[in-house]
């Protein structure tokens, strides 16, 4: 048995290390440590309720709407306010576009660099995959960074910039759109399609959004040849290199849902696993397990968070046994995988649940899922700008002098939650469940090990490698969010 | 060619996220086309675990030149000094002590956001994690490196705040150190370029007919000025936000919400609730910059019995209500 200790794991945002263990060339079991601790939900005690739209979407920067949403969305349901109509759209478009935004950029600039290794060269596909992904020199980067800047701009006239806007608020936002912004905005998005259906795709999003088994997709991706667009260059390559049996784990799936549309979800609430399928969230059975992270509290005690504490000291930071700042969240005791691939499943995309089916939750299908949320997204996103009139953007109701509230969406990477307690006006308990913290907690008390823990177990390493290849497909295929993940 | 080296500490990411916003042109093309060359970015580069330790060390052995060194993200000391909250991924060695011996190899420190330059949002509340800039601790001289600290060109910490930073900000410092060799008149007392902290998030602001008349709004979506109740503070704040605009055609008081004059130390912490303006006897107590009191008072008093009424009813609404009125040179 060998140690590997791979780090600074880069192109993920923020910082992170794995231990792993090696045996006859496959990992036999790994630990992921998130390395840094900020503390936001110590910084957010004591605060008036309303300053938490200003710290909580700086816990991160890639997913900083998503932050804001569920922080509003918290403070809403403690104070049983509703969104007025446009607001409601505004919030969809917002949080739509930086998704759509992390999407694209985790498959240019964090994911498909990994095939432009020399580790590589000797595979025929090698040069045009080095020439178009290559990190900083390839082509794409060249292309990808001015269609991500423009698809922003989205973002410059809703939501004054981006990251870390303050326009979302609990009753909607605080911009209205004027007519001639509605009408900048479909033509933000016009050609933002137009670039995924000659770049990204190579085809009309109506095609790619018709694909409903894997039959189709083998088909489809077969009409051209592979270098044509840079979602069949992927689907080649993850034929190639079997991708589709890389990073399995137990395929227990969970997503908070999202897009409220008079109040109902575009993307459906539940969870999914092999044995039950589709079954309802049962979000009481929600807890956060502290064996193994460098926290104080009690290791077999595990709480829901709205009872939920957060403390680190000097001895906390010596705990034996612990390895990560970040909580292990359980649901019913179970680990669960959450992002694009859990979204589709749980919202009955038949393309994702024939993948699943076939193959789990692996390398190919996670990457697979988050592409066709991006074509599937932008025709809603047309929609609802389209939508957008002259009625009021935001209700201004009083927010509750005491409560508690939960706030439940998805953000990019998956279910992200903020439950909130208030008293006299002022945060009394603030507790975050990112997505990455489900995806990649460490072990809990019974040794469970997290989403990503599990799928690196059975991963090759070759001779000599010091950061497996293998384990950094894996690792990226999760898009983690580590500056989410601890807070 | 200059050798850059990025690395991101106890921060949100976010300023990586908008330097990506980049435009005209866009980020890698300005870095190649000004002989930028990146050593090492987080979430740009290809290299990860022993490729970018064996870089660092190389750097700190001589072998390898550091031009400009980039940090985002607040210094974490903590606990007791052991910079455990965080470590470096792989080295099992805080980020604090990588960063001193980093610096001290540096022609150029920058210190990139309000994280890495004040402490920022990361020292907020209690400050738990002993959070600091590089070489300032809110509005003192010190932080990590020290006071006395100087980069191999002989320049203090350059400290490109903001929460997020512009990319502009970015851009145009790094441009400046290559294309001009900058010298210590060319920021500000808090050691901030004057190339974005010269001017007022006031100037350019679109809601400046509405301040000259004290039309404001009460509620968020309003269109009138949002210094009187909604905590603006764009007529104190230093940038540029409202003339060179963000990702496209924003800024924060065109998306509807108060200047919170993130590039600023101590933004974090400003004593009452961000949205609300702290007022003593009706009169908000930050006044613009360079304004005597009784001057803005008696001004203020004056047009706000002026005020058309035209800006008045516009100044509590979401939609315009009332256009300026046409003024036709013949008169029918």
């Amino acid at each position: 048995m060998s140690r590997l200790l791979v780090g600074p794991f880069n192109r993920v945002e923020g910082d992170l290390d794995i231990a792993l263990e090696v045996e006859a060339h496959k990992v036999v079991s790994a630990r992921v440590n998130s390395t840094l601790y900020r503390g936001f939900e110590q910084i957010l005690v004591g605060k008036p309720t309303l300053d938490a739209l200003v710290y909580t979407p700086r816990i991160c920067g890639i997913c900083s709407v998503s932050q804001s949403i569920a922080c509003a969305r918290a403070i809403a349901n403690a104070s049983g306010l509703s969104m007025t109509p446009n607001g409601e759209r505004s919030q969809n478009l917002l949080l739509a576009n930086e998704s759509l935004t992390d999407l694209l950029t985790h498959f240019y600039l964090f994911f498909m660099p990994d095939f432009a290794r020399d580790s590589y060269a000797h595979k025929s596909w090698f040069k045009p995959m080095r020439d178009r992904f290559k990190a900083v020199e390839g082509t794409a980067a060249k292309e990808i960074l001015p269609a991500r800047a423009k698809f922003l701009h989205v973002m410059g006239v809703m939501a004054g910039h981006w990251p870390h806007t303050l326009s979302i608020q609990p009753g909607g936002t605080s911009k209205p759109v004027t007519r001639p912004e509605r009408l900048r905005l479909l033509a933000i998005l016009a050609d933002f399609r137009r670039f995924l259906e000659t770049t990204v795709f190579g085809d009309n999003l109506d095609v790619v959004n018709s694909l409903a088994s894997v039959s189709d997709l083998t088909n489809w991706a077969n009409e051209q040849p592979f270098n044509d667009s840079d979602f069949r260059a992927f689907l080649y390559l993850a034929q190639d290199l079997d991708l589709y049996s890389l990073g399995q784990n137990d395929n227990r799936f969970l997503s908070f849902g999202n897009f409220s549309e008079s109040g109902d979800l575009l993307v459906k609430q539940g969870m999914w696993t092999t044995e039950g399928g589709l079954q309802d969230l049962p979000l009481d059975a929600i807890a956060e397990d502290i064996s193994h992270s460098w926290m104080d509290g009690v290791a077999e005690q595990a709480l829901h968070p709205s009872q939920g504490l957060t403390d680190v000291s000097l001895q906390s930071s010596e705990k034996p046994g612990a390895y990560s700042w970040c909580k292990a969240p359980r649901l019913n005791g179970q680990v669960f995988e959450t992002g694009a691939i859990a979204r589709g499943v749980i919202s009955g995309v038949p393309l994702i649940q024939a993948l699943v089916t076939q193959s789990g939750a692996n390398v190919a299908t996670r990457v697979i899922a988050r592409m066709l949320e991006l074509a599937r997204t932008i025709p809603h996103m047309q929609r609802w700008v389209t939508d957008l009139d002259s009625e009021p953007y935001c209700h201004n109701d009083e927010i509750t002098k005491n409560g508690t509230g939960v706030g439940l969406m998805e953000a990019a990477r998956g279910s992200l939650g903020h439950w909130i307690e208030i008293k006299n006006r002022r945060i009394q308990r603030y507790q975050i469940i990112a997505p990455t913290t489900w995806n990649f907690s460490p072990r809990d008390v019974r040794d469970q090990p997290g989403a990503l823990e599990k799928a690196l177990e059975g991963a090759p390493v070759l001779e000599g490698e010091t950061d497996p290849v293998s384990v950094q497909h894996i690792v990226r295929s999760f898009d983690p969010c580590m500056v989410c993940t601890v807070h | 060619m200059a050798n850059l080296l990025w690395l991101q500490s106890g921060g949100c990411g976010g300023c990586t996220m908008s330097l990506l916003n980049a435009e005209s042109p866009d980020l890698v093309s300005t870095l190649e086309n000004a002989g930028i060359n990146v050593l090492w970015h987080p979430s740009l580069s290809e290299q990860t675990g022993t490729e970018v330790k064996a870089l660092l060390n190389q750097i700190l052995n001589d072998e390898i030149a550091l031009d400009i060194f980039c940090i985002e993200g607040a210094l974490l000391r903590g606990p007791h000094g052991t910079g455990r909250y965080h470590m470096l991924g792989g080295t099992g060695i805080a980020m604090i002590e990588w960063a001193e011996k980093l610096a001290a190899k540096a022609k150029y420190t920058l210190a990139i956001g309000t994280c890495a330059a004040f402490g920022g949002v990361s020292t907020a509340g209690d400050n738990i994690t002993d959070a600091t800039g590089l070489q300032f601790e809110g509005e003192l001289r010190g932080g990590l490196l020290g006071s006395d600290y100087v980069s191999q060109e002989k320049l203090p910490v350059i400290n490109v705040s903001g929460c997020p930073v512009h990319p502009g900000w970015v851009t145009e410092t790094l441009l400046s150190l290559v294309i001009d060799k900058p010298i210590k008149e060319d920021f500000d007392d808090f050691a901030r370029p004057r190339l974005y902290t010269d001017q007022l998030v006031h100037h350019g602001c679109t809601r400046n007919e509405y301040y000259e008349y004290k039309a404001s709004a009460e509620l968020p979506g309003e269109q009138g000025c949002m210094m009187e109740h909604m905590g603006c503070l764009g007529t104190q704040a230093h940038a540029d936000c409202n003339t060179r605009l963000w990702n496209g055609q924003g800024s924060c008081t065109r998306g509807g919400y108060a200047c919170i004059n993130c590039t600023a130390p101590e933004f974090e912490e400003p004593r009452h609730s961000f949205t609300e303006t702290p007022k003593i006897a009706g009169i908000p107590v930050g006044l613009p910059t360079d304004m005597p009191k009784a001057w803005f008072v008696a001004l203020a008093s004056l047009s706000k019995a002026a005020t058309p009424e035209r800006l008045k009813h516009n100044a509590r609404s979401e939609q315009l209500i009332y256009p300026p009125t046409l003024h036709k040179k013949n008169k029918s």
